[in-house]
């Protein structure tokens, strides 16, 4: 299979993106934000569209679109607008239905199929996407995981935040930026239908069997990498669809872990390592209050 | 009017530093432009424990959130350290504990982690926590009397142990003005005297406390003056 030049260029392609999706997703969880990926899946759509029929790269009219859409959502929702799921809905609908429209519409000669945006190429991947994939990916991991403790303290407490100082709607249009990179980073991988299933899955296995929020994004990238490497492999000896493959031993892996979870005496075992160690009521011993660090 | 006197304390003795924390004169709190609170005069000092005290709804929590900028100073002046609070700048000398418990989000956060938060203004971005952050994080959780329980789960704990915890993050950074909205409510006594001994602690170093209680309870022995919102005054009219 290795033997394959191909096959070398599509595994490496799903680790990057085994690696950055669930990052970004275990932030989106923790907003409760999670099916904004597949909302900015849609508004990709019609960046595809605008690209093939204009004849310019479809990935780049694909990521205006989508940092154009998340900055607006992320400009609604920081002003506590109630229209926000509902221009959530308008962005995804119109971006399908838009970008079917704009292909119908492209001049002769347009390669008119969307089906390997939709539904992902894995395969057609070239050493030049992979210089631009590698590129993207750093950039999103030095956000989710170089700045996590940030985005975890504005998730958690978005006034408490403020008051301290942080710099709120800057880390959260940053989040919102790289949500879309990674939307676009992962169109040829997975298909656009599909992102948001290794965004969002690997965070709900994290879910199930994490106790922190460093551990959480730990299992999901675990979870993320391994199914997006073994779905790879998987597509290429059943000859499926890469992209749904992947999406599907993802699935897999959350319901293997949902029904361990069930079946083994609750989730305080596997989330409470210390558990037996529980300290009694304080207040008998004297307190030192938080003095002996140098301001 | 302010306190001259401070209770005697076995600690090292109050550190002295010139000028207030916290200056207030004539200010209007509120939201949008709908006053919630005006003509508040008052000045706090480096080591003081001030309580603000007041029946709900009188705007107790609109002055101390007017105070770190999420509430709208409409009129009068808020001076942080000598400066307006509009281009007050250095956030992370004052801590802040909410009276909302935040909702903790759907991923599992760990008390440590939850504390950590409190750091932040003092770390900046892509830093690592150092030995003194760490360290830090340790005397908070202890301070607030959750020693031992920094690899829990927030969201296991109770009411009253998810409170301490928003104290020990405000504690975190090291504040030299501390406000806390109304720390003590659900928490036992025996936790009260712990928080209580904290702030005595802060104070005497210089830290500055304003506070927001309902009832003064254990705290009172460590305040050293009271103000009322709303109602009548008790020494010191607002």
């Amino acid at each position: 299979m290795l033997s394959y030049g191909f096959m070398q260029l599509a595994l490496v392609a799903a680790v990057l993106v085994g690696l950055t999706a669930p990052t970004v997703g275990v932030h989106l969880v923790q907003r409760r934000l999670s099916l904004i990926g597949d909302g900015l899946g849609h508004v990709a759509l019609l960046g595809v569209a605008v690209g093939l029929a204009t004849r310019t790269a479809p990935v780049l009219t694909a990521l205006l679109a989508t940092v154009g859409g998340a900055v607006v959502l992320e400009l609604l929702r920081s002003r506590r607008s109630a229209g926000t799921d509902v221009a959530l809905a308008v962005m995804s609908y119109g971006g399908i239905a838009g970008g079917v429209v704009v292909v119908s519409r492209a001049p002769a000669g347009t390669p008119a199929n969307l089906d390997s945006y939709l539904f992902g190429a894995l395969t057609t991947t070239t050493r030049g996407d992979l210089v631009v994939f590698a590129g993207m990916a750093v950039v999103v991991l030095a956000v989710t995981i170089g700045l996590s403790r940030h985005l975890f303290a504005v998730a958690l407490d978005e006034e408490h935040a403020a008051a301290s100082g942080l710099p709120v709607l800057r880390l959260n249009l940053l989040l919102a930026v790289v949500t879309a990179g990674t939307v676009t980073l992962s169109m040829r991988v997975l298909g656009l239908l599909l992102i948001s299933g290794l965004m969002v899955l690997p965070a709900g296995c994290a879910q199930l069997v994490a106790w922190s929020s460093r551990s959480s994004l730990a299992v999901a990238v675990l979870v993320g990498v391994g199914a997006s490497v073994g779905g790879t492999v998987l597509s290429f000896h059943a000859d499926t669809p890469s992209g749904a493959t992947i999406v599907l031993v993802t699935v897999g892996v959350f319901v293997l872990l949902a029904a361990g979870r069930a079946t083994s005496r609750g989730p305080s075992r596997w989330r409470r390592p210390d558990a037996a160690v529980v300290p009694g009521p304080a207040g008998a011993e004297p307190v030192r209050a938080g003095l002996g660090v140098p301001r | 009017m302010l306190l001259t006197s401070r209770p005697a304390r076995a600690a090292a003795p109050p550190v002295s530093r010139p000028g207030s924390v916290l200056e207030l004169t004539g200010a209007a709190f509120g939201y949008g432009r709908r006053p919630v609170l005006h003509g508040v005069d008052l000045v706090v000092h480096p080591g003081e424990v001030l309580a603000v005290r007041g029946p709900n709804g009188a705007g107790k929590s609109t002055l101390v959130r007017g105070l770190l900028g999420l509430a709208e100073v409409l009129a009068g002046e808020v001076c942080l350290f000598g400066e307006p609070r509009g281009r007050f700048r250095d956030w992370h000398r004052v801590g802040y504990v909410p009276q909302r418990t935040p909702v903790v989000g759907s991923v599992p956060v760990t008390v440590r982690e939850l504390v950590s938060t409190g750091r932040l203004s003092r770390v900046g971005p892509w830093r690592r926590f150092g030995e003194a952050d760490r360290c830090a994080v340790d005397c908070a959780l202890e301070g607030a009397g959750l020693a031992g329980f920094d690899r829990r789960p927030v969201a296991e704990l109770s009411g009253g142990q998810q409170r301490r915890a928003l104290v020990a993050r405000a504690l975190a950074g090291d504040p030299e003005l501390l406000v806390l909205d109304e720390p003590t409510a659900g928490v036992d006594a025996d936790n009260q005297r712990v928080l209580a001994a904290t702030l005595a602690g802060l104070a005497a170093t210089g830290t500055a406390v304003v506070v927001v209680v309902h009832e003064t309870g254990p705290l009172t022995p460590v305040l050293t003056r009271t103000v009322t919102v709303g109602g009548t005054p008790d020494d010191d009219g607002c």
